[in-house]
This record gives C-alpha cells, structure tokens and sequence, in this order.
C-alpha cells in the first residue's frame, strides 16, 4: 500500500476554521454560494424583524422572531465552518509548504562564469545555478552537471535521499528540496511563481480553487431549486391572503430556508477541497481538481508491465537441465556461474538453487574470478582457479561462442529454451567450457496482490491494459498472471498514444501513468496522466497528477479517490432534496393550523404547537450540516462493486435515510423543545 | 364492475401501444422503411410544392423552422378568427371575434391547449372550426410529435436531430390523418354528426323552437383526441350528446387520446435499442396514472360529504356534474385520462368533482408527465429522467450519463430552464389573479375552492392541457391576455430549451456501457424516477394543493 499522508484535525485548526466561519458572513464573499446567501438574506430580514417586529406591517411575535433570526444565523456559521474546516486542513499544510520556500537564496552562474547570490524568486527560467551540498534547490530544474543525494521530504514525506544526476530520467529537481552531497548545477525550468511548490501551495490552500465542471452543473441544479422554493413561498403570500390567511414573514422565510438544499449548498465547498486533499494525503498533487473528478470516470487504465504489474528484476522459477546432465550438476554450475554476479537475476539463481541440498563449499569465492557481463560477450560467469571457465548467457550468443570452441550443442537446447520463453520467461544457457548443462529459467514475477486490484477495476467496470517491450508470448503469460483485460506486446512509446487515441475514440476516458520523457506525449494525451515524482521535467509537464511517492499502482487510488467525490457529492445531494418531504409536513400544517383548523389532519408527527413544528424543522436543518461535515470530509465509504449495487445501497442509504431521518429529527426536536418549555 | 370496465380499458391501451410504438419508430425512422412506398409519394409531391428541402437539419435549424411555422400559423388563425363573420362559410352567422378573445383562442389552440374562453358552437363558424381548429389541431400534435423525435434522436445517438418539416408531414399523413378518418368514420356510425348544414331548427311538443346546433363534427372529435387537443366543438366537450354519444364512443375517445401518448415511451425504447428502456418509462408513467385515477375514482365513488350531510343521498357516488350514462368509472377514467394526456377534452364538469377527486387531474396537469401530450409528455418525462439520472449518478462515482451521454452543465442548464418555468407561469398568474380584482372576481365559488379553480386554469393553461374547472367567468381582457401568454410560454420555452438538449447531447461522444455504468433500464431507476418526479415536480406545488383542494376536503369532511 502507498504511504498515506496523515489528516489530522488539530484544535488549532477548529479555532482557525470558526474565525474564518464569522469572517464569511461578508455578503461579498456569501455571494459566491447562492444556496446560502438567501438564507442570509433572510437572517437579515428576520434580525430587523427582531429588532422592529411591525417592520413590514402586520403583527409578529419578537421572541419568535428573535428564535428563527439565531437558528438562521446558526445555518450560516455552520455551512461557512464546513468550508473553513476543509480549507483550513490545506492552509496547515501550506504553511509549511511555505516555510521552505522563505528566504531561499541561490547561486546564480553567469555567463563569465562568476557566481552571484541572489534570491530564488529573481530567477528566470533558463538561467544556471549552482547548488551545494546543504543548500535548499531554490526552484524547479534539470541537473546539468554533477550527482548528488537529495532529500526530498519536505514534498514527498520520504526521507531517503534519492540520486539526481544529469541526462537521463533522474535529472529533475524540484524546489525547496535539498542537496545533502556534493554539488549540481540545475538549470531552471520554471519562471517564479509556476513551481511545482507554488502550484503545491495553491492547491493544498484552495486560493486558486476553480469550480469543476460537475460542480457547475449540480450549482446550476441547486440553484433553480433554490429559485423554484423562493417562488413557491413568494406566491403562497398572495394566494393565502386570498383565504385571508395571513403568514408571518419569519414563517415564510423558515419555509424557505429548509426547503431550499442548504445541507448541500453548505458543504458543496467542503466536498470539493476535502476530496482535492484526500488525493494529497495520497502523496499525490493533482493540477486541478477537474483531473480528480475526471478520474472518477476512467474506463481503461494503461500501465506499464515493468516496475508495476511485475517486480521488473527476472527471478529464477527453474532449472531445466539438457539430455544427459543430472539436475545436480546443473544446479551446482548454475551457482558457480553466479558466483560474483551482483544483479538480482544472479542473486535468485542462488537463492533458487539454496532450495535443494546446496552444500557451503559450492558458496566458497576462493581462488576463483568473476567475468562481468559486456555487450560483446553477452554472457558473465566465473574463472576457476584449476582452468574450469563457467558462464551463463543469452541462447543464441551461447550457441555462437559453443560452436566458435568447437563444442557442440545438444539437440533439446532449442526445445528448452523455446518452452522458457513460451512460457514468458527468459532463458539463460549455462555451460562449462564448451560443454552445454542446461538453461536456467528466468521469470518476471507479478507483484503480490495485483491481480485482486485488477478483479476490483473489472467491479468498478475499468479495463486494464498492460503495455510492455516483450514479445507477444511473454505478455500474453504475464497478462494472464496478472488478470489484466488486455496488452500490447512489442510497445513502443508511440504504442500507447495509439492505444489511448484509440480507447478516446470510442468514448472512454483513458488514465495512465508514466515517467520518462518518452512518456509525455502519452501522458498529456491522457485524460489523467499520473506522472512519477521520480520521472523527467516534461513528463510531470504532461501529466495533470504528480505521485510523490513515485508509485505507479496508486493511479488506482486516485481513481477510487474521484468516484469517492463524486458519489459524496451525490449522496448529500439526494439527502439534502429528500429532507424536504419532512419538513414539507412539519411546516405547511403549522403554517395555516390557525386560520383553518382542520390542517392538523396533515401533522402526521404530532408536533406540539406550530411554533415549536417550525422551529423544530429549522433546527434540524441546521444541525444537519455539522453533523454531515465529517461525512463530507471523509467522503462516503467506497466499496468497489458494480453500479447497479453500489446505486442500490447508496439510494437506500442516503436516499429512504433522507426521507426518513428528518421525520424523526423533527419529532425529537420538537419533543425537546416542549420539555424545555421553549415553544 | 366499474373496476373491470377500468380495467379493460387500461388493458386495451396497454395492447394497442405496442404496434403503434413499432409503427411510430418506422414513421419517423431516418433510414428508408417499407412505408415509404405507402406515403413516399404523396409526401414527395407535398415537399416539392412546398418547396421543401428534406436534408437533415441542425438543432438551431429544427428550432427555428418549428418556431416560424408555428408563428406563421398563429397569425392565419387569428386573421380568420378575427374577421369570420365578413368570411365565407359561416351559414350561422356567427360574429367576428374580439381581439383578445382572438389571440386567446389563436394561442390556445396553436399550442394544442384548446384552452376556449368562448362557447364553441355560437362562437365560431364553420370556416373558423375547420380552417383554424381542426387545421391546428392536425398541426400543432405534428408539431409536438416532431419535437418529440428530435429529442428522442438527441438522446438516442442517430445520424441527426432530423428535418422538422419532414417529421411535421409524416406526422400529419402517415399517422394523424389515417387514424382520424377512421376514427371519425367510427363515430359517424355511432351517430355523431358531420355536416355543414346550419344549426337546425326544431319545433318542440310544448310548441318552443329549439336551435339544434350541429356540424362537422365527426371530423372534429376524433381528431381532437388523436391529436390531444381537446377543444370541443360545443361547449360542453365530450358532456355533449352529439361529440359523445354513448359508452362506447367513451372508451373509443378515450382510447384515441391515450394511444399515441402511450405508445411514445416504447417508440423511445426502440430508437434506443432499449426495449426495457421503454417499459421502464411507461411503468412510471402508468403507476403514476393508477395513483391518481383510484384517487379520482374512490372520491367521486364515495359521494359528496357535504351534500350527505344535509340528507341527500350519496349512494351512487358524487353524481353533481356527470352524465348518467357514463356512470363514476366512465367518467373518473375519462377525467384522468384527459388531464393525463393533457387533452382537455371533458366528458363531466371537473369544477364539480369532490376536492380530492378533483385534486389528481390538477396534480397530472401540474407534473405534466403522466404520459402527457402528444410528443410533448414523454419529451417531459425523459427530461425527469436525465434530472433522476443526474441526482442519483452521482452516487455510482461517475459524471452522470444517460444512455451513454455525458449530463453536463449545459444540460442541466437548459433543464433548469424548463424545470423553473412551469411553477413560475403556475404560480406567480394564479397568486396575482387571486390577490386582485381583476382575476378574484371571476372567481364563482369563493373559498378554498375558488384558489382550486384559479389555479386549475393557469396549470390546465401552462401544461397545454385546456380543460377547465369551469365556473371561472373567464372571458376578460385579463383572462385571455394572462392565459395565452401562460400558454405560449408554457409550451415554446421548454420546446427550445429540449431542442437544444438534444442537440448538445447529439454532439457527445457515446460513453460505451460498463459494469460502472449507472443502469436506466431497471426497477431502481424507476423508484428514482418516480421520487424525482414527485418532490421536484410535486413538492412544488404542494402548498397551494394544501390550501386549495386538501384545505377543502379536510372543512367538508
């Protein structure tokens, strides 16, 4: 499992959030949120009421008045809390964010090769600077010359240093990270303001939060509810006065409050931020949250066979002895042609052959030499003291040097090493001088628990594709292993822009991940382009999400984290328009019980007065806000499954739940209200 | 009994949507069928006279031609209207009508209302009946049919939106026109006139004359239900003897204006490829038809309280206002399908149902999506639907679709727009009326009836319904001025807004289906459906129901 980014709700935060809560009363910024600025409206109308209750003629009672003005302003504080509270969790992080990129000075290289101290933010993009072991990189770069350790932590969290050196796929340094070795000269990539840790800041403090597309639509919705609740309460006044039934304006105003989804206007917001920073706790900085969103909708995911279906390092799974050749014997000079071979391959044949009676004497080094692999040769293995000359390598450059010595290859060679690589394996010859003892078998292994991710992405209805360098039938077994729906064998990088050109084509949204710049095409080209934190400049360029932590699987997460958004916000959503059935039959008796008494027939909750029935709704429509925040924050629990069930379970929760729970808020509240004597 | 005549009716309306359904998709198919061979011919004459290109249209181009030729049409009606007595072909010599009770009429009828502020049979001659009303009452069902199937296309994904003047013609030949010679052939049999001879003068046994009025009457009736008009040819619609004679005329009428209506969800699901689809649409539709017809039926059954009260015996059910030969299941049937439908014709004085009884009609018109008009119901109902789909798709994880199409902003938008208009030319008419003189005096039974009627005029107006809760003296400068324009509004808004609904909707690319694909076409969907439809639409109108019928019922009880 990825590294998981801890989200604590400090008391600090909580204090910060209810300042912030008060300062939004500001009608300005009210505006933005149209759902919640009528029910400041409102609040304004019912305070003046409260203060001069035959304002607007007729009679109304101060203390009823005085009751609905707080529970409105109540309503207020609490959706503006919620927004605060999920904003305030990124300006946490941002702050510290923020700290390392204070005072950071740099060590400009100009063209006469002098050096001039200036501050990082008088750096231009293409200028040269020098940074020494200790210093802070002042800003995002490629390292141009040298190598050296870099910690990473103040992004990442990991406090391993990690290797940058030019050219290559380790070059790209990012700013406010540090040199702990050596030095590098880096040359700047990105004008001041546009650094991946400017861009970190802003998105973890929600400053240049744009409205996502789904958000627009589901405002748009809100807002003609909102519309549609103010007409219907505006008209009932004339229309009532035609019965000579006359409704107090704080009633009507309370009607319009909870029939209006404010438990949903409150917390959009908070939805929103809290979903862009579950993807950052993640270690994952999404460019927009529109890219978070459009995760959600991904239908096929293409990812890359080495490094993250499979370990990447081939591992030994057997060795096959040629006619004539004990299995004894071969597992012996298997060992001794990997006697100083260092690479993981040469490591597994070992550990393979430690599996069977192995005795220590066949371990000992002594008096023996190793012979490296080069390109020439393309075999490695060991010189013995005594003239034995063991090696291990690649059939066909075996098959060369046999029959260059004179020796001869033995008939079932072929045979074997065709089934290896049927198989999807890899088969590696071993002989002693020009005598040939079989193959060993060279398998890249599927990471553990792979295949269960893959079952859950065929739930969530997502195709997986695995693209890989190998041949066909090596892909085909690794595919299979692996439980992905499909692969493209022989890949090149253009391969995948084909592939995801071709997906695009048939309406699917395509995400995958990538990190060298061979990648960046494919990944701009993408719907969600995961880059690795690890990968080049251009391909985090390409990408709309960065992985800190450098874990191609996690694009995985990120999907599960933008439906967990989508269906928060749908869930609240449903809740929130199913509430009004309730209040519908709390308020409306009340409203007319006076002049037509036979109304009480419709108070089914036998609610005590109408008084206490109105306020009880409207109390309810508060508190239901605080009480949903954490539900906001958390997003609703997610469950790979098909959408036929997920939709059933989600409706019969947020859906029947909200038609119910209000029924029974309401009775209690009301029955609090009469025990307190207060209505 | 009743309960079985109901029954069998229903049933008859189930078995005869099927074939339409399939008929209709070969009607408006954009792919050569075998009817072409039928009516090519005469359609092909009919373009070329017109002049007529038949090439496939953009949403704008479908949106603007639908407006003029709908605008072209009011302005003849109104001119013939407006001169018919100076006109030829009024042997009764009926007047000219005024101005307002002309755009009044013009407008009620060009929007397939049949809203009539004037008493058919002395307010129009014969010219004005055939070439105005029964002219539009084949157009504007054409009308309704081709933004229908522009929708549907939209929705389904064809080639194009299609050509409006295409849809407008294969609406009129190959389905209005056939059916309503033989409907109306049918009731001539069952003795409803069709002449043009004047009204005839007959000398009664007590030595009175009485002035028999009379007509083309045939060719009126069946097309008023075929096409879910609704506008009688006397003013007291289907109540009347020689527009409906008899039971089975009943359950014919009732049927004619049921069929099309019935058999559109279906048509939707085959354009979709989606039989289920379209089952599903017409379960709603129909459990919310079953609601509110047994609302209608066991308060109209259970007599009238009040009238019990002071002696009078309500035994045979609440019979103020109903014909003794259509009897409580006849007429409940009727009352419920007309105001479904959105027909408006009347075959009992809906202003004298019980105040429950009388609350379904009201609360259909108000939902307008119980099968509806004509093309415009089930272009109704799909708009819940792509709502339904956005409320609850959100809760599968995924940006809503609707048969694989993306429900973005816009959509939603131009959703909101139609959403919105329909309580606003409800709500905000109904409020002045009722808070000034100028609507309150027209008002015959004061009270919380008097809110019911007032209320009933403007939905009936807005959902192009036409039947009224008569007893609304509603033939004023404010009445005609205020229902027309609730009328035009309420049927050309939400026409464009859909128009282009579906043409934004035609330009997305297809979502393919997966298993993370939120299903429309089973039983969850339909509970979503039907809980949209009734708190967005119903919980709308739910506090003036409160005060005008519920309030009624609950102080006569």
């Amino acid at each position: 499992m990825s590294t998981k980014r801890k989200a604590n709700v400090s008391k600090k935060i909580v204090l910060e959030a209810i300042k912030d809560a008060f300062k939004k009363l500001n009608p300005k910024v009210m505006a933005r949120n149209p759902v919640m600025f009528v029910v400041e409206i409102g609040f304004v109308i019912t305070l003046l009421l409260s203060i001069f209750p035959a304002l607007f003629g007729g009679i109304s009672e101060r203390g009823y008045n005085i009751a609905v003005t707080i529970i409105l302003f109540m309503t207020i504080i609490f959706a503006n809390f919620a927004e605060a509270l999920a904003e305030g969790r990124g300006k946490a992080q941002a702050n510290s964010l923020k700290k390392t990129k204070q005072d950071t000075k740099a060590r400009l290289i100009l063209k006469d090769g002098s050096i001039k101290i200036v501050d990082a933010t008088e750096l231009r993009k293409g200028d040269t600077v020098l940074v020494k072991a200790n210093d802070l990189i002042p800003t995002d770069g490629d390292v141009i010359e040298g190598v050296a350790a870099v910690d990473e932590s103040a992004i990442t969290g990991e406090s391993a240093a990690v290797i940058k050196e030019s050219g290559g796929d380790f070059s790209s340094v990012t700013g406010g990270t540090k040199v702990i070795s050596d030095y590098i000269k880096v040359k700047v990539s990105t004008d001041p303001g546009e650094s991946f840790l400017d861009r970190m800041i802003n998105l973890v403090e929600g400053a240049k939060r744009q409205k996502t597309p789904n958000e627009i639509a589901l405002s748009t919705l809100l807002v003609s509810l909102t519309l549609i609740f103010l007409l219907v309460c505006t008209s009932l006044v004339p229309i009532a006065s035609y019965i000579k039934v006359t409704l107090p304006i704080a009633t009507l105003i309370a009607l319009l409050v909870c029939l209006i989804p404010t438990t949903i206007g409150g917390l959009l917001s908070a939805i929103g931020i809290a979903g862009m920073d579950r993807v950052t706790q993640y270690n994952v900085i999404a460019k927009s949250g529109k890219s978070v969103e459009a995760a959600g909708d991904i239908n096929t995911i293409i990812l890359d066979k080495t490094g993250t279906i499979t370990h990447g390092n081939r591992m030994a799974a057997a060795l096959l002895p040629v006619n004539g050749i004990s299995q004894e014997e071969l597992n012996k000079f298997a060992v001794y042609s990997s006697l100083h071979d260092e690479t993981p391959e040469g490591r597994s044949v070992i550990e393979f052959a430690k599996k069977s009676d192995l005795s220590e004497k066949e371990l000992d080094k002594y008096g023996t030499e190793g012979i490296e692999f080069t390109a020439e040769t393309r075999m490695s293995g060991t010189d013995f003291s005594d003239g034995k000359k063991v090696r291990k390598g690649a059939v066909d450059a075996i098959i060369e040097y046999i029959l260059y010595q004179g020796g001869r290859v033995p008939s079932d060679l072929k045979d074997i090493s065709d089934k290896v690589a049927m198989q999807g394996g890899t088969p590696l010859v071993v002989i002693e001088g020009n005598r040939v003892l079989g193959v060993i078998y060279l398998k890249d292994t599927v990471k553990p628990g792979m295949k269960e991710r893959f079952d859950e992405l065929r739930k969530m209805g997502i195709k997986s594709v695995m693209c890989t360098g190998d041949n066909p039938l090596t892909a085909a077994t690794i595919a299979k292993e692996a439980g992905v729906d499909d692969f493209i064998a022989e890949a090149k990088p253009e391969d995948k822009i084909s592939v995801i050109k071709r997906e695009q084509a048939e309406g699917k949204l395509v995400a995958m991940t990538g990190d060298g710049t061979n990648d960046a095409p494919a990944l701009a080209q993408a719907d969600v382009g995961l880059a690795m934190n690890t990968g080049t400049n251009a391909a985090k360029e390409a990408a709309n999400m960065v992985d800190l932590d450098s874990d191609p699987t996690k694009i995985i997460e990120v999907v599960a984290i933008g439906k967990q958004l989508l269906m928060t916000r749908g869930a609240l959503t449903t809740f929130s328009i199913a509430n009004d059935v309730a209040k519908y039959f709390a308020i409306i008796p009340a409203m007319f019980m006076l002049a037509i008494p036979q109304m009480k027939a419709l108070n089914i909750m036998g609610l005590a007065t109408p008084q206490s029935a109105i306020l009880s709704a409207l109390i309810f429509n508060a508190i239901i806000i605080p009480l949903l925040i954490p539900l906001a924050m958390k997003g609703v629990k997610y469950v790979p499954m098909s959408a036929t069930r997920l939709l059933t379970k989600n409706l019969s929760l947020y859906g029947l739940g909200g038609v119910l729970v209000p029924f029974i808020g309401i009775k209690c509240i009301d029955l609090i209200l009469v025990m307190f004597r207060v209505a | 009994m009743d309960l079985l005549q109901i029954g069998v009716v229903l049933a008859l309306v189930v078995i005869l949507a099927i074939p339409m359904a399939k008929y209709l998709t070969n009607v408006y198919s954009l792919e050569i069928t075998k009817q072409d061979s039928m009516f090519g011919k005469i359609e092909r004459v009919i373009f070329k006279l017109s002049g007529i290109d038949t090439n496939d249209m953009r949403w704008q181009q479908y949106a603007k031609a639908l407006l003029l030729s709908n605008l072209v049409m009011f302005i003849i009606s109104y001119i013939i209207i407006r001169f018919q007595g100076v006109l030829p072909g009024n042997p009764s010599k009926i007047d000219s009508m005024e101005p307002l009770l002309a755009f009044n009429t013009a407008a009620s009828f060009l929007t397939n209302t049949n809203l009539q502020h004037y008493s058919g049979e002395s307010g129009l001659s014969y010219l004005s009946q055939m070439a105005v009303i029964i002219f539009l009452m084949f157009t504007t069902p054409a009308t309704g049919l081709s933004l229908c199937m522009a929708f549907f296309r939209g929705l389904t994904n064809q080639r194009s939106i299609g050509n409006f003047y295409v849809d407008l013609i294969r609406s009129i030949t190959r389905v209005l026109l056939p059916l309503s010679i033989l409907i109306g052939l049918v009731l001539v049999s069952q003795g409803v006139p069709q002449t043009l001879n004047p009204t005839a003068i007959a000398n009664t046994l007590e030595g009175a004359t009485q002035n028999i009025a009379r007509g083309p009457v045939a060719a009126l009736e069946s097309i008023k239900h075929i096409g879910t008009n609704g506008g009688g040819f006397f003013g007291v619609n289907s109540a009347h003897p020689f527009e409906n004679p008899n039971g089975f005329t009943n359950v014919l009428e009732i049927l004619s204006m049921f069929l099309i209506p019935a058999a559109l969800p279906l048509t939707f699901g085959y354009m979709a490829r989606n039989k289920k689809q379209g089952w599903i649409l017409f379960s709603a539709m129909g459990l919310m038809l079953l609601v509110f017809l047994s609302i209608t039926f066991i308060n109209e059954k259970n007599g009238n309280p009040a009238l019990e009260k002071i002696g009078l015996s309500q035994e045979n059910g609440s019979m103020e206002g109903k014909e003794v030969r259509f009897g409580i299941a006849q007429s409940a049937l009727f009352t419920s399908v007309t105001t479904a439908a959105t027909t408006g014709s009347v075959n009992n004085m809906h202003d004298t149902l019980t105040p429950l009884g009388g609350m379904a009609p009201l609360a259909m018109m108000m939902l307008n999506c119980v099968f509806g008009g004509d093309g415009v119901g089930t272009v109704n109902i799909l708009m819940y639907s792509v709502m339904a789909v956005f409320l609850a798709g959100l809760m599968v994880g995924r940006t809503p679709e609707f048969l694989g199409k993306k429900i973005e902003g816009k959509e939603m938008k131009l959703i909101a727009i139609a959403i919105l208009l329909h309580p606003l030319i409800i709500l905000v008419p109904s409020a002045i009326a009722l808070a000034t003189q100028l609507g309150s005096s027209a008002i015959s039974n004061p009270g919380f009836h008097g809110i019911s009627q007032v209320v009933y005029e403007f939905t009936s107006s807005a959902a192009n319904n036409g039947s009224g809760f008569e007893g609304l003296g509603d033939n004023t400068p404010f009445w005609n001025i205020s229902t027309g324009l609730v009328m035009l509004f309420g049927r050309y808004f939400s026409m464009i807004a859909m128009i282009a609904v579906a043409g934004s909707l035609l330009a997305k690319k297809r979502v393919p289906e997966t298993n993370g694909t939120f299903k429309t076409d089973n039983s969850t969907f339909l509970v979503i459906l039907l809980a949209t439809v009734l708190i967005i639409g119903a919980l709308t109108f739910f506090p003036v129901i409160a005060l005008g019928p519920v309030a009624e019922w609950l102080t006569i009880r």
